[in-house]
C-alpha cells in the first residue's frame, strides 16, 4: 500500500501544479477588483458575479448550456451506430473505420473550420450546389447562424464520443448476445437489455468529454457563428484578452465550472440509477 | 425427441463435423465427449441455433429447426462461462427469457422461485454475478435456462471451470435435477469420469467423428475402437494374429509361478496402492509397453518392484478395437 502511494506522487504533483493552482488563482481573482487600466488589483468585491446576473450574461449562459446539451446529445445519436459498426466489423474494416475517425486530427483544427466556411458561406459550395440543382433561388443563410456553430462543435467532437463507445462495444462480451438470443430475445431486444446497458460506461465517457469541451470551445463559435451567437466561452475570451477585466472572467469561469459539475454529477446519477455500476463479471 | 440426420459443418473448407446421424430420445442424458477440438461445441452450437450445419438437418419432435434462429428454438444452453448479465440481479437474469417470452408478472414470479429452489439460490436473487463464487453463478446459469421450461436442457461444459471439489457435488446436483425436471440434456465435456457418472448415453467423438455411441457400461466394456478403448478409463492393447484387442486392467491376473505357461512376461517397475485397487505397472520382456493390472482382492502375495511375473487372461475378457 505504502509504495502506491509514492507511485501517484508525479500525479499528485502534476495535478496540483497544472490544474489546482491554476485553478484556485482563478478562484481568487474573480473576488477582486480591477484598476482603470485593467490590472487586477488587492480588495475583496463581487463585481463579477453581481454582473453575470445581467439579463444578457445570463441568456449567453443559458444558450451556452443548450448547445452544449445539443450537440453532446447530437454527437451521442450519430456515434453510437458508427461505433457499433466499426466494432462489429471485419478486421480490415475496423483499422480503416478507426484510421478514418482519427484523421481529422492529422489536420490543423483552424484550417478544418475555415473550411466549413467555405461550404456554407453565401457562395459557397453548398449554395452553389442546391442553386445550381434548382432547389432554391436565393442563397440561404446558413454560416453566422447558431445552425452553423453545432454544426461545427458536433464535427469537432464526433471523434470523443465515437472512440470511447467503441471502446465500450469492443470490449464487451459477444457470449452475452448469444446467451441473450438463446433466451428468446430478437437481436433489437438483446440490443437494448444487453448491448447499451454493458456500454454504458462508454457513453458517459463520450459524453462528458463532448460536453465540457463545447463549453470550453470557442475558435468554432468565433468563426462560424458571428457576433450574434457568442457563447460564454467567447465572453470569457475576450474578458481575459480584449476587456481586460479579468475578475469578471474569472466569475464566469468559476460559475461555469460549477454548472458543469452539477451537469455531470446530475447525469451520472441519471445513468446509474437504474443499475448498479457495471462491473466485470466472469 | 432430438433428430440429427447427415449433419455435417465445414469451417472454410475443413471439417469440423464428419456426417453424423444421431436420434436423442425425450428425457435422455446425452453426453458428447472428447478432446478439445473434436467437434462436440459445434454439434451443440448447431444445436443451439448458433451455427448453422453445412448441410443435413435437425428436427426436434418432428419440428425442422435446421434454419429457426437461435431466440426461436425451444431449448435453452447453459454456457460454458455461464455468459450472466453483469448489470442484473440473480432475479433479473432469470427472467430475461421469462420476460422476452411476454409471460404475465404472476407467471415469472412462480417460475423464478420454482428455478431458485431447485438451485438453491433462493437467498441470493438480488446480488449480482459479481457478487456470486464460481458454483453460485454456475447454479444461476442453470436457474436462468431452466426457468423457460426448454424441452431440452444444453450444456457446453457447465462444469468446466470450478475446481475438483465442486465438480464432484455439482454433477451429482446435476443428476439429480435432470431426474426431477425429466427433461432431455445434451452435455458436452471432456471429462470421461464424469460423462460415465451422469450419461445414459455417450457420444465418443474425434477429429469430428464418432467413434462410439452407447451406454457407459457398453463402452467401458466393449469399446469399439483404439479411441474408445483409451480415452474412456484405463485399458492394455495387445496385438494378437494381426487384431488389436483391449483388456482392461481388471481383467489381466499377475501369476508368479508357471511363468512359461503365461502369454506375455514382465518386470514390475511399479506397485501402486490406491485403497480400493491395488495395481501394478510392468514392463514387458517382448514389447516395449508397460501394461497395468489390478489386482484381484482375494489373492495375498507381495508383490515386489523389479520382480518378474507372467500376465495371463480369460480370452471371454478380449475385445477385439482394431486391426
Amino acid at each position: 500500500m505504502r509504495k502506491s502511494y509514492w507511485g501517484i506522487l508525479p500525479i499528485i504533483f502534476w495535478l496540483g501544479l497544472f490544474l489546482v493552482v491554476p485553478m484556485l488563482i482563478v478562484v481568487v481573482i474573480s473576488f477582486m477588483s480591477r484598476d482603470t487600466l485593467g490590472n487586477v488589483v488587492m480588495g475583496f468585491n463581487l463585481d463579477g458575479y453581481k454582473r453575470f446576473f445581467e439579463p444578457l450574461y445570463l441568456g449567453i449562459y443559458w444558450d451556452t448550456i443548450v448547445l452544449s446539451v445539443t450537440t453532446t446529445v447530437l454527437c451521442l445519436l450519430l456515434s453510437y451506430p458508427l461505433a457499433y459498426y466499426i466494432a462489429n466489423a471485419g478486421t480490415k474494416m475496423r483499422t480503416w473505420g478507426l484510421i478514418l475517425i482519427t484523421v481529422p486530427f492529422w489536420i490543423n483544427f483552424l484550417i478544418r473550420t475555415y473550411a466549413w466556411v467555405l461550404l456554407l458561406r453565401t457562395q459557397g459550395v453548398v449554395n452553389n450546389l442546391l442553386i445550381g440543382l434548382g432547389w432554391i433561388g436565393e442563397p440561404l443563410q446558413m454560416l453566422y447562424t447558431k445552425g452553423a456553430v453545432l454544426l461545427g462543435m458536433v464535427y469537432t467532437f464526433i471523434p470523443f464520443m465515437v472512440l470511447p463507445i467503441y471502446v465500450a462495444i469492443e470490449q464487451m462480451d459477444k457470449k452475452l448476445l448469444e446467451a441473450a438470443s438463446d433466451l428468446g430475445a430478437t437481436r433489437w431486444r438483446a440490443f437494448w437489455h444487453v448491448t447499451l446497458p454493458q456500454t454504458k460506461s462508454g457513453i458517459m465517457t463520450g459524453a462528458v468529454l463532448v460536453y465540457v469541451s463545447t463549453t470550453g470551445m470557442f475558435v468554432v463559435t468565433d468563426i462560424l457563428g458571428g457576433a450574434k451567437s457568442a457563447m460564454i466561452s467567447n465572453i470569457i475570451q475576450s474578458q481575459f484578452l480584449g476587456a481586460r477585466n479579468w475578475p469578471f472572467g474569472a466569475a464566469l469561469s468559476v460559475i461555469f465550472v460549477i454548472t458543469s459539475l452539477i451537469l455531470i454529477a446530475l447525469f451520472n446519477r441519471a445513468m446509474t440509477a437504474k443499475h448498479l455500476t457495471v462491473k466485470e463479471g466472469r | 425427441m432430438i433428430a440429427l440426420s447427415e449433419v455435417t459443418k465445414n469451417f472454410e473448407d475443413q471439417a469440423v463435423v464428419h456426417p453424423l446421424s444421431l436420434t436423442i430420445e425425450e428425457g435422455e442424458f446425452l453426453t458428447l465427449l472428447g478432446p478439445s477440438g473434436c467437434g462436440k461445441t459445434t454439434i451443440l452450437r448447431m444445436l443451439a441455433g448458433f451455427e448453422q450445419p453445412t448441410s443435413g438437418q435437425i428436427r426436434l419432435d418432428g419440428l425442422d429447426l435446421t434454419e429457426l434462429p437461435p431466440n426461436r428454438r425451444d431449448l435453452n444452453l447453459v454456457f460454458q462461462h455461464y455468459a450472466l448479465f453483469p448489470h442484473m440481479t440473480v432475479e433479473d437474469n432469470i427472467a430475461f427469457g421469462l420476460k422476452m417470452k411476454k409471460l404475465s408478472k404472476q407467471e415469472q414470479t412462480k417460475r423464478i422461485q420454482e428455478a431458485t429452489e431447485m438451485t438453491q439460490l433462493s437467498a441470493l436473487t438480488k446480488r449480482f454475478p459479481h457478487q456470486l463464487s464460481g458454483g453460485q453463478q454456475q447454479r444461476v446459469a442453470i436457474a436462468r435456462a431452466i426457468a423457460n421450461k426448454p424441452k431440452v436442457l444444453l450444456l457446453d461444459e457447465p462444469l468446466g471451470a470450478l475446481d475438483l471439489q465442486l465438480r464432484k457435488s455439482l454433477q451429482a446436483e446435476l443428476k439429480q435435477l435432470q431426474r426431477s425436471l425429466g427433461i432431455t440434456f445434451v452435455y458436452v465435456t471432456h471429462d470421461q469420469e464424469e460423462a460415465m457418472m451422469l450419461s445414459d448415453r455417450i457420444v465418443i467423438m474425434n477429429h469430428g467423428k464418432v467413434e462410439q455411441i452407447g451406454s457407459p457400461r457398453e463402452i467401458y466394456e466393449t469399446p469399439a475402437t483404439l479411441f474408445a478403448a483409451t480415452f474412456v478409463g484405463e485399458n492394455n492393447i495387445f496385438m494378437q494374429d494381426g487384431v488389436m484387442i483391449a483388456l482392461r486392467p481388471e481383467k489381466l491376473s499377475a501369476q508368479h509361478d508357471n511363468l512359461e505357461q503365461c502369454k506375455y512376461t514382465g518386470v514390475i517397475s511399479d506397485v501402486l496402492y490406491l485403497g480400493s485397487v491395488h495395481k501394478l505397472v510392468v514392463q514387458l520382456d517382448e514389447e516395449p509397453m508397460k501394461v497395468s493390472i489390478v489386482l484381484d482382492p482375494s489373492q495375498d502375495y507381495s508383490w515386489q518392484i523389479g520382480q518378474e511375473l507372467g500376465i495371463s487372461w480369460n480370452p471371454e475378457d478380449e475385445v477385439i478395437v482394431g486391426s
